[in-house]
């Protein structure tokens, strides 16, 4: 195949991929969608393999064929609630190969045709080495996080580490550009960014994990695209470059539902309030707990319910349970939704696959901004799991360190039963004036049986 | 230096077009669209073939090898994973 077909079938494969993800802006059509990304895949892929340049395909079939199969293996035997893990891995994977690809396509030109290293070749080939190496690195940090196999820990100065190091891998990156026939200073740039991505993230709270995994995504985009800059190819270009928005606006949109900044997430920074109320103060006496029979009786009459669930429903895979429970009360004839807060779970949009997962319609999950105008006119509120992102401090307590962060206003409601193992705080360390409330009951309990307890008490009723 | 800028700009339209669409991808589906742009960011498997197959010197050859490992797992992974999710969900019937 000549080059200019070749050219053409790279181009047809990021055609497919653009129109793919357009599918993914609705439910209906987003099988067909990630269909489509699969065919671009595919197009490419037997492009490169027709490619003059390939002459040895033992590697090749080998490597595709390892590569599928573990591939394979994850797909089908990860649980919807270790989701988050499983995008970690592959946020990482992504951006080693892209390491790997950037390693090897230096050697290969130094070997076989040094006209092919230019300025941008080098520039690039540091670039995909130090992005690809610390998305590899970081991701693996946030796996082991958010399996809980690494601890939170606060490094006190891993900013002036992370800057040292980043000055570092430029430094390398452009001694590498002076002189690309040195091929130690590549392995280099490596070895400084796996440090670096090691650092950058091991500060970072495991609730700022939605924030970091968008993060990590865009990364392996960019990496993609600096690969596709080392090997002057727009398929990479192009598809890094969607990837890297992707990711980008993904971590704008938790940040955003945080109210925080970039940097203020990157760096551990967490305003620390200066009139913390004590959570004696606030739940002093004023806490009510039920059983599981009292709640149904609040239940039974209820005309319309709102679920907020949080990371305690995936920890506790509730969701089938939940499910169950959705479905008698709207055989009661009650009406049900849910309200989804856009950092609940441990990455974006982790709940509505959970509730999916449980066969709830998607119809039925609500964002924040559309349902918060409703609670006023809801009978019950269940809170499952859920905490930070039902703090009415949020809005009434300027000096909280989480003031000014959207919330779903849960405490408009008529009543508010809240499932949860125990008062204590959530990840932002402060109690929850809501427990309190006195329209709010509280069932101390794990979220999958608190909802099998209401469940089987209403069935009593 | 005249490739550069035509790579360049190739990167920044297509950068637009990434804005453009996902912006458009409701939060109902933005795990299953991190796992499928996972899954494309895996091309670059392309690289990764070429340089396992290249006449290049052995070292390039168990890079490229490996570099196909782990975009072939990026791919595959990804693409089946967010066809497994995506089956799930459903409208109210």
């Amino acid at each position: 195949m000549g080059s200019a077909l070749i050219n053409l079938a790279y181009l047809a494969a990021a055609t497919l991929f653009i129109l793919g993800i357009k599918g993914l802006t609705h439910p209906r059509t987003a099988v067909r969608g990630n269909q489509l990304g699969a065919i671009g895949m595919l197009i490419a892929v037997v492009t490169a393999l027709v490619d003059q340049q390939v002459v040895n395909y033992v590697w090749i079939i080998a490597g595709l064929v390892i590569g599928s199969g573990i591939g394979a293996l994850m797909a089908t035997r990860v649980q919807m609630t270790d989701m988050p893990q499983m995008v970690a891995l592959l946020n990482g994977f992504g951006g080693i190969a892209s390491t790997l690809v950037a390693g090897a396509a230096l050697l290969d030109a130094l070997q076989i045709d040094l006209s092919l290293v230019t300025i941008q070749f080098a520039i690039a080939t540091a670039a995909s080495g130090l992005i690809g190496t610390v998305t590899f690195w970081g991701s693996m940090v946030a796996f082991g996080k958010l399996q809980g196999i690494v601890k939170d820990v606060r490094l006190s100065g891993a900013q002036i580490i992370n800057a040292i190091l980043l000055v570092i891998a430029l430094a390398l990156s452009g001694w590498l550009v002076v002189d690309p026939t040195a091929t130690w200073i590549y392995w280099a740039i490596v070895l400084v960014s796996t440090l670096l991505g090691l650092s950058l993230v091991f500060p970072i709270g495991g609730a700022d994990m939605p924030v970091v995994i968008s993060l990590l995504n865009s990364y392996s985009g960019i990496a993609a695209s600096a690969a596709g800059f080392v090997l002057n190819n727009n398929a990479l270009i192009i598809t890094g470059s969607l990837v890297g928005a992707s990711g980008i606006i993904l971590t704008s949109i938790m940040c955003r539902a945080m109210n925080r900044s970039l940097t203020n997430v990157l760096f551990g920074i967490w305003v620390a309030s200066d009139e913390a109320q004590s959570s004696d103060e606030v739940y002093g006496g004023r806490v009510k707990s039920a059983n599981a029979e009292e709640l149904a009786m609040l239940m039974e009459a209820a005309r319309r319910v709102v679920i907020v669930p949080g990371y305690g429903m995936a920890v506790s895979q509730a969701q089938h349970a939940v499910r169950d429970l959705v479905n008698l009360l709207e055989e009661r004839g009650a009406e049900v939704e849910f309200a989804i807060h856009p950092v609940a779970g441990r990455m974006p949009g982790h709940m509505n696959v959970l509730l999916a997962e449980a066969d709830i319609p998607y119809d039925k999950m609500k964002e924040m901004d559309e349902i918060n105008p409703s609670f006023d006119q809801t009978d019950v509120v269940i809170v499952i799991g859920a905490n930070d992102v039902v703090n009415p401090l949020a809005r009434t307590d300027p000096g909280s360190p989480i003031a000014g962060m959207p919330i779903l206003n849960v405490d408009k409601a008529r009543s508010i039963i809240v499932i949860k193992r125990s008062l204590s705080p959530g990840f932002a360390g402060i109690p929850n004036p809501l427990f309190a409330a006195d329209n709010t009951l509280m069932l101390f309990a794990d979220a999958k049986k608190g909802a099998l307890d209401i469940m089987n008490a209403l069935k009593a009723v | 230096m005249e490739m550069l800028v035509v790579s360049l700009t190739v990167f920044v339209l297509a950068l637009f077009v990434g804005v453009e669409i996902i912006t458009k991808v409701p939060p109902n589906l933005h795990t299953p669209l991190m796992s499928g742009s996972n899954a494309i960011s895996g091309i670059t498997l392309v690289g990764a073939i070429l340089s396992a197959g290249s006449l290049g010197p052995q070292v390039a050859t168990i890079l490229g090898f490996l570099a196909v490992i782990f975009a072939t797992i990026n791919v595959v992974g990804g693409f089946m994973v967010t066809n497994r999710m995506l089956g799930m969900f459903r409208r109210k019937d």
